[in-house]
């Protein structure tokens, strides 16, 4: 039998996997390792799979995903820092037929933009957040984040993060849950495949509930790795983040269909 | 003849924006303008014309409001007072950058910090120098009746959307709170979605099948490309201060002196002249209804002709003097005389100024 | 003609909409008004005061430290607007409640009973119906059925029922203003 080469392999019929269109071909900005390029593609595979490449708008925050628009292949915005919900909240009351989305570092959404996120989900806007936390500020070179865990170091937290100096790790999934304006909340991951299949399924729902003109935001954590900022190799990283992260902040549906999910 | 009512200024320009096819007003209250956003949740425009009007949780998102919905290429709208108008410096920054057409109207009142309630013109640097960060220019305009704070609203539209540039319409709580008559001009229909998406195709909106994505951003880390992008923005203000200055002049043909004023100022000026002629002292009224691009021809022709001294009347304690003083380049007195903190100079007051810091007596 | 008035008492006497009334009024009969309030704080409850201007020209300041006519309807009104008036003007106040009464002579000085008035017709809330009656009387700026008319303008429909009662005051007003 002849040796297989390359050529042989690269055939359509082969295809297992295929990037979608809704992607661009420029090349992440993201540190390899970093989960930001995982949470894109799969809400651009959603938007692909729902037929809505030409009915999304979607707003870039501040932060490391500040140039999510050079890769998302939609019509963009990129926001000031913090104010994505305030830019996404006009776009959907003007156009309220499309798909309107923000994607959102920890930094942006839980403490510059704590108001906005507030305030958006408590008007109960239609739309879908996309909040990624890393517990740190990856962008400006590892400082303190409001998620950053009790005694994680950090450049601003460089003796780990005192609580009674620094205050508390901010939940804010859980609490946005609570206001009557949020009508799907849940935390994900996509550190593994199985992570990513299930937040893909989440993404795919609130957009599910953005078609469907569901009532209120639907807002989709994932937890994430920042292994530069956490000074670790990708996979201690994801090891560190299951064992760490995961523990404060817990995965799973926290809100589903506008009902708080019994977790006993 | 268009549809006669008093009303206040405030509410003017509410109506006017309802009338000319505003498709959103995002605002916050705040004394003395909260008249707008009362009167456009009086209105109920959402049914009148399909615009939506919404109480934002504060200036900074109310700003924000108007990037997002500026930039898909609806008219959009916010107003607000001093405090406010700073929590908006760095929206209006970005929406300058990313060239987002938007009208802000700033009801002024006395400051800084918290200041008063009353009226003022001490935001005149903030509003034509660039308040917020970075080169940029905001069109501003100054109207001095509530006939104006109508007329404005479509123009201040038609600029911002022609340069893609945020207006600013700089008034104050004297004209807000006032009441006149004024003449409505006949509603003008907002633009369907499929208009909007012909007439603005860098306007993002949902991408055009078979076409490019657009974006908008105010971002670019080449400093090449940005310094690029600011080339073309100062090409884009250089032809608006060719194209769009507008000013008034009353009595200036045989004037010995002149008072250069805008807003309520240049209505208070106006009885000063008045009193003045009854004393037979000859002088003309130069009154800036863009403060942004500053009228600065006929101050050089004023200068050509002989001019004496210009006396520049503001509320504030002398900003727009600077440019008085810029453009006359020493060539002849220009002094400055106000009133501020929300205290309104009275036309009297003026008079004297002007004789004692002007003709000297 | 150009006429510059200032009105001035409590915050609740119906300070404001006289004005407004008046300015509405020249609007009927093709004049240029200008309606321009003291505002802020002091509505609620303290004093309250409006300048009015009504003109045959286009209005200039409409801001004012001299005035043709001062209608005054508190004390501190008293003490702080009887000197705006310009020689040769008018002042018209209501004695109720006034402890000082004005003591120029180079200005002419007209009274009317305006709350004493509008208890006896009834109705308390059309004082300043009747205040508006005793200066038209003096000062026909305005002719009473573009009054009529500005009340028409001026009220929400549902209070047009009204217009009758706010026209027998000023009617009132009219007949029972005094000479000083």
């Amino acid at each position: 039998m002849a040796e297989l080469t390359v050529q042989d392999i690269i055939k359509p019929e082969n295809l297992v996997y295929k990037k979608t269109k809704l992607m661009t071909d420029k090349a992440l900005s993201y540190c390899p390792g970093c989960g930001h390029g995982t949470a894109h593609r799969i809400i651009m595979e959603v938007l692909e799979e729902l037929d809505k490449e030409h009915e999304t708008i979607g707003v870039a925050p501040v932060g490391c995903s500040v140039l999510a628009y050079e890769f998302m292949n939609v019509d963009m915005q990129q926001a000031a820092h913090g104010r994505a919900p305030a830019l996404a909240t006009a776009i959907k009351r003007l156009w309220p037929d499309k798909m309107v989305f923000t994607y959102q570092g920890d930094g942006d959404l839980a403490a510059i933009g704590t108001s906005e996120t507030i305030h958006v989900c408590n008007r109960g806007e239609q739309i879908v957040i996309i909040f990624i936390n890393n517990g740190i500020y990856g962008m400006t070179g590892g400082q303190m984040a409001p998620t950053t865990l009790p005694g994680m170091k950090t450049s601003t937290s460089p003796y780990g993060r005192d609580v009674h100096m620094m205050g508390n790790p901010l939940k804010m999934t859980e609490l946005i849950a609570h206001l009557p304006g949020t009508f799907f909340v849940s935390r994900q991951a996509v550190h593994t495949p199985s992570a990513v299949r299930k937040a893909k399924r989440a993404v795919r729902k609130a957009f599910d509930n953005q078609i469907n003109k569901k009532p209120g935001v639907s807002f989709i954590e994932i937890v994430s790795n920042c292994n530069s900022g956490w000074k670790m190799t990708p996979l201690d990283s994801n090891v560190w983040m299951e064992e760490n992260m995961f523990p404060y902040y817990e995965l799973g549906d926290i809100k589903v269909d506008g009902k708080i999910v019994d977790k006993d | 003849m268009g549809e006669l009512r008093l009303m206040k200024g405030n509410e003017a320009l509410a109506e006017a924006a309802i009338r000319a096819g505003c498709d959103g007003y995002f605002g916050y209250p705040i004394t003395p303008q909260s008249e707008v956003i009362e009167y456009l949740m009086a209105e109920k425009p959402y049914d009148r014309t399909g615009m939506v009007v919404l109480q934002a949780e504060s200036e900074v998102a109310s700003i924000n409001m108007l990037y997002g919905g500026g930039a898909t290429g609806k008219k959009v709208m916010t107003s607000s007072s001093s405090p406010g108008i700073s929590l908006m410096q760095e929206g209006l920054s970005y929406i300058a950058g990313a060239e987002i057409p938007c009208v802000v109207a700033n009801v002024v009142r006395g400051g800084p910090g918290l200041g008063d309630i009353q009226p003022a013109q001490s935001d005149y640097f903030q509003s034509v120098k660039g308040g917020g960060h970075g080169d940029y220019r905001l069109i501003v305009l100054a109207p001095s009746s509530v006939q104006e704070m109508s007329d404005f609203v479509p123009l201040a539209f038609d600029l911002s959307f022609k340069y893609r540039n945020p207006a600013m319409i700089v008034t104050d709580g004297l004209i807000g709170q006032m009441m006149e008559k004024v003449e409505l001009f006949d509603p003008v229909p907002r633009l369907t979605d499929e208009e909007i998406k012909e007439k603005y195709p860098w306007a993002t909106n949902g991408k055009p099948k078979g076409k490019e994505r657009r974006i908008i951003t105010s971002l670019d880390l080449d400093p090449h490309r940005q310094e690029e992008h600011n080339w073309h923005l100062q090409a884009k203000y250089q032809r608006i201060e060719e194209d769009e200055v507008r000013y008034e002049m009353l009595q200036c043909d045989d004037a010995d002196y002149i008072i250069v004023a805008y807003g309520s100022s240049a209505r208070i000026a106006q009885k000063s002249i008045q009193l003045a002629k009854a004393e037979g002292i000859k002088v003309g009224l130069l009154r800036p209804i863009t403060l942004w691009p500053f009228p600065k021809k006929p101050i050089h022709e004023l200068v050509e002709k002989g001019i004496k001294g210009f006396l520049s009347v503001e509320m504030s304690a002398g900003q727009m003097v600077e440019d008085v003083k810029l453009e006359v380049g020493g060539q002849t007195k220009v002094e400055h005389f106000g009133r501020y903190g929300g205290v309104i100079h009275s036309p009297e007051e003026v008079l004297e100024a002007l004789k004692k810091q002007i003709i000297g007596e | 003609m150009t006429e510059e008035i200032i009105i001035a008492g409590f915050g609740g006497q119906g300070v404001l909409s006289m004005g407004k009334i008046l300015a509405y009024s020249g609007i009927m009969q093709d004049q240029e008004v200008s309606w321009l309030p003291s505002y802020g704080p002091e509505m609620r409850g303290g004093t309250a005061n409006v300048t009015v201007i009504v003109s045959d020209e286009k209005i200039s300041s409409p801001t004012l430290t001299k005035y043709d006519t001062a209608i005054i309807l508190n004390q501190q009104s008293m003490d702080k607007f009887e000197e705006t008036v310009k020689p040769g003007g008018v002042l018209l106040y209501d004695p109720n409640g006034i402890s000082q009464h004005p003591t120029r002579t180079d200005i002419k000085i007209h009274k009317i009973e305006g709350a004493k008035l509008a208890a006896e017709m009834g109705n308390t809330k059309i004082f300043n119906m009747v205040v508006l009656g005793a200066y038209l009387k003096i000062k026909p700026i305005v002719k009473l059925d573009n009054v009529i008319k500005g009340l028409k303008k001026s009220l929400p429909e549902r209070y047009h029922k009204l217009i009758p009662l706010n026209e027998d005051a000023i009617t009132m007003g009219m007949k029972n203003v005094l000479n000083n």
